[in-house]
């Protein structure tokens, strides 16, 4: 048996285990999620099981460095692991901005305080993260961003509003861009490690057209950032005023994570089950939406072999780095269009806000969350001019 | 297996990239033999030349003097044939005929292989009888007669039959029309005596004909196979016809956006590079997304049918349909972006829309595999 039989062997039996049986269904709604921090309580002893059991493992960041809080798995071994969950349907056993975007970041940028800090947090879910890129007057032009850090020496004095926050109300840390040099355009950015109980700092929630409001409005007023948080560990990432190069290489994680590209039921073929579920309204399904799904379908199962051949060639280094791009382009346009058909074989029972039946309202509101897939983490415009100058190499500023 | 080719692949894509650029380019080989109205419509020299690589026994097997390699393999020709618009036969002879034959017996492997291997011969297939690909209807009858059959019907569409020197010809040897039991397969030679063929060229400049068979007499050894066992056959058959022409949509799709996402950068109007125009740049890159996931789905299916995969057959009609929408996209943005200079004959991209249709059309079009994924997912 090779190594990599005999990972997948162990690695099935742990599952068996240690992964309770609450914790094999697909995620419902938000309550089915655990995002860690130090609000964080779980929704039942599954949870916390499954959660726990993961930390241990080092399985909440399988890819990432053991003295971090990681199993230090290969490439081929996480593979290995995203497999064997999805075989029995495991949910993640925490969910974080800190795993999808800071951490990434961190292991390219980081010091090594930073790492022993604040990777092993993220990893035992100690520590909840948002997103401060955001503001009222730069959203696609994020590089236009006004929220200003003065120099005074030890600290900083943090003066702006970010906005589109999501989850900030919930959030223990923020990392944010803020402006550090007015007369540097992209070279004048520095990349900000804030704690949301910091003076100054304030939330307000935007309520979504789906009716939830998972983002915010995020206030700072003269905040005093600390430059350094303890030996080794600055309260910025990289260099001050470099920032602009950790933004972009989170970006990259984030548009990666938004387009699906890891798997996940986004890239399934839905046909089938539009069918079985017309049937069980007693409808069958009108021919031209039919043929609609089959077309659907045949991108989505298209995109799915993309996804594939993406995290191959991207592991092997061999991807374009701009493809990311391309991804979430592709990913989430067809993820939108998936959402409409649903809507359509539905009727009018997916019309439904509130019913018992539809579980509140959920495909109507799924379908409109999906409407943000394509603007948040970068619009599918801003996605297009991307691939075309950096990947066709077309021309003009 | 990753999503991209190994070593060998790799080496064998810049062998045919090559080849097909100096020797397969459309201005010796597609608008040569077309300006010459050729009655085959395409160069034996090239054929000949393909043999030497070792293109034309790419599916066969060593043992047959092949190279015995997989889908994969014969997908990164196809699609460097299809960049180039290098008129061919090397997906009915090399693709679709070497799949028939390898279910064949050993008598009709010596007989043929070796002619297709040496770039001496060329086959056709002929399955389809009406203008759309409906091969679960099968009309033309083979009865049985001494110790062979007595073919009789007619076939449509069948690319390069009038040059063939053999086609692979699907007949019903018992039930009813639309039944998917009864089926043969048989190697007709060009000679039979009974075989007619009214060839027409194709908007491509590719030749198909229209094939009769009159009460053609053919030995029992013409069977491929077995006697009322061949929709299988013809199944896998099929199935390697569909990736390869996926395959070559796939170069296709790619020859027309390179040409064009150039152009955008060498044209200028309203004193700019046209391809400065954010209009212009997103459909671009809208096409590009969409090139590389039909390229991705190909792959993907190449390899899922090299392994003997479950999921092949269905995979096979995903990646034929998603081709035929991204090549179909791909010449139509291409014609658009030259702008007038592209409805000329003189510029290449309009043979790009031409050859798309003909190969679109080929062993079905994205409707009938989307219906198709459709039926087989259950719905
Ligand atoms: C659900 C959700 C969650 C989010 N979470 C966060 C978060 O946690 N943290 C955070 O910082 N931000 C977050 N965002 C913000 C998100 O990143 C921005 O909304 C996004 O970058 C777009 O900016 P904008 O909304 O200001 O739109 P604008 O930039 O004003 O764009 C408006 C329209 O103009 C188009 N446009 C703009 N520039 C160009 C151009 N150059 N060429 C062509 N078209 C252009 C856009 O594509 C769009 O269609 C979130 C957004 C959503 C919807
Ligand atoms: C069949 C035919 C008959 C014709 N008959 C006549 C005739 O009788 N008399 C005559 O004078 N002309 C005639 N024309 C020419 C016709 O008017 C031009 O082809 C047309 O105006 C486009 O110009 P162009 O071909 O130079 O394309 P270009 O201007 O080079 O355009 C190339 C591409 O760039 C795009 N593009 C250009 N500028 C922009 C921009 N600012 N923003 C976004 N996209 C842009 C175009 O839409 C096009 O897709 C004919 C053309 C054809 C094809």
């Amino acid at each position: 048996m090779s190594d990599l039989e005999q990972f997948r062997m162990e690695t099935r039996k742990w599952l068996e285990a240690n992964c309770p049986a609450e914790m094999r269904e697909p995620v419902r709604d938000e309550e089915d999620v655990y995002w860690g921090g130090r609000n964080a309580s779980f929704k039942n002893d599954a949870q916390k099981a499954w959660f726990e059991a993961c930390v241990e493992k080092g399985y909440t960041v399988p890819a990432w460095p053991k003295e971090y809080g990681g199993a230090g798995l290969s490439a081929p071994e996480a593979k290995v692991l995203r497999e064997e969950m999805a075989r029995i349907d495991a949910r993640p056993p925490l969910s974080s901005f800190g795993i999808w975007m800071l951490g990434p970041a961190l292991l390219h940028f980081g010091t090594e305080g930073q790492k022993q800090r604040f990777l092993n947090e993220i990893a035992h879910g100690e520590i909840r993260w948002c997103q401060g890129y955001s503001e009222p007057g730069s959203g696609s032009d994020l590089v236009s961003l006004q929220t200003y850090g003065e120099d005074k020496g030890d600290h900083w004095v943090v003066n702006g509003q970010k906005v589109w926050t999501s989850y900030a109300d919930q959030a223990d840390w923020i990392f944010c861009l803020v402006r550090t040099d007015k007369a540097n355009k992209y070279q004048g950015i520095t990349f900000m490690l804030i704690d949301m109980a910091t003076k100054g700092v304030s939330t307000k929630p935007i309520k979504l057209i789906s009716g939830n409001s998972p983002f915010c409005e995020t206030f700072l007023e003269d905040v005093a950032v600390p430059k350094s948080y303890g030996e080794d560990i600055p309260a910025q990432v990289g260099e001050v005023n470099r920032g602009w190069d950790v933004a972009k290489y989170l970006l990259g994680h984030e548009r990666e994570m938004i387009s699906g590209a890891g798997g996940g039921d986004r890239t399934a073929a839905i046909g089938a089950a539009m069918k079985r579920h017309a049937a069980k309204t007693g409808d069958d399904l009108d021919p031209v939406l039919r043929a609609e799904l089959a077309m659907f379908d045949v991108d989505a199962l298209a995109y799915s072999a993309m996804g594939e051949k993406f995290l191959d060639e991207a592991k092997a280094g061999r991807a374009h780095p701009a493809q990311p791009n391309m991804m979430k382009y592709a990913g989430t346009e067809l993820n939108k269009r998936r959402h409409e058909l649903m809507m359509a074989a539905g009727g009018s029972r997916s019309l439904e806000w509130e019913s018992e039946d539809t579980g509140g309202g959920k495909p109507a509101r799924s379908w409109l969350r999906t409407k943000a897939n394509s603007i948040e983490g970068g619009t599918s415009e801003v996605m297009l001019n991307v691939v075309s100058k950096r990947i066709l190499e077309l021309p003009g500023g | 297996m990753p999503l991209y080719h190994d070593e060998d692949q790799a080496m064998l894509a810049d062998t045919a990239s090559s080849f097909m650029a100096e020797e397969g380019n459309i201005q010796k080989q597609l608008r040569h033999w077309r300006d010459r109205d050729c009655k085959d419509g395409f160069g034996h020299g090239l054929w000949k030349q393909m043999a030497e690589l070792g293109f034309t026994g790419i599916l066969v097997e060593e043992d047959q003097g092949g190279l015995g390699m997989g889908y994969v393999e014969a997908g990164i020709v196809l699609e460097e044939i299809g960049r180039n618009l290098t008129p061919s036969p090397f997906l009915t002879s090399s693709v679709l005929a070497a799949t028939a034959l390898s279910h064949g017996s050993h008598d009709m492997k010596a007989r043929y292989l070796p002619g297709l291997v040496a770039g001496d011969s060329v086959f056709a297939v002929a399955v389809d009888e009406t203008a759309k690909h409906r091969p679960e209807r099968i009309t033309t009858r083979a009865e049985k007669s001494g110790n062979g059959f007595l073919l009789t019907g007619s076939k449509s569409f069948v690319v390069y039959g009038g040059s063939a020197d053999m086609i692979v010809v699907a007949a019903r040897t018992s039930g009813s029309d639309n039944e998917a039991e009864g089926i043969t397969l048989f190697a007709v030679p060009k000679d039979a005596k009974g075989m007619s063929h009214d060839a027409v060229r194709l908007v491509d400049s590719s030749m198909a004909t229209y094939t009769k068979f009159d009460g053609v007499e053919l030995d029992g050894d013409a069977v491929i196979g077995e006697v009322d066992g061949g929709r299988e056959v013809l199944d896998a058959m099929l199935r390697a016809g569909r990736i390869g022409a996926a395959a070559e949509g796939v170069g296709v799709a790619r020859g027309a956006m390179d040409r064009t996402v150039d152009y955008l950068k060498q044209r200028k109007q309203f004193g700019k590079l046209i391809g400065e125009f954010q209009a212009l740049q997103h459909r671009a890159a809208h096409l590009y997304s969409e090139v590389e996931i039909a390229r991705a789905v190909t792959i993907k299916t190449q390899q899922l049918l090299d392994a003997g995969a479950e999921s092949a057959d269905m995979m096979t009609s995903v990646a034929k349909a998603k081709v035929a929408k991204t090549a179909r996209l791909a010449v139509q943005e291409g014609v658009q972006m030259h702008g007038g200079i592209g409805m000329t004959d003189e510029y290449d991209i309009g043979l790009f829309m031409k050859r798309d249709r003909a190969l679109a059309e080929f062993l079905g079009d994205s409707y009938y595999h989307a219906n198709r994924v459709a039926e087989m997912s259950g719905y």
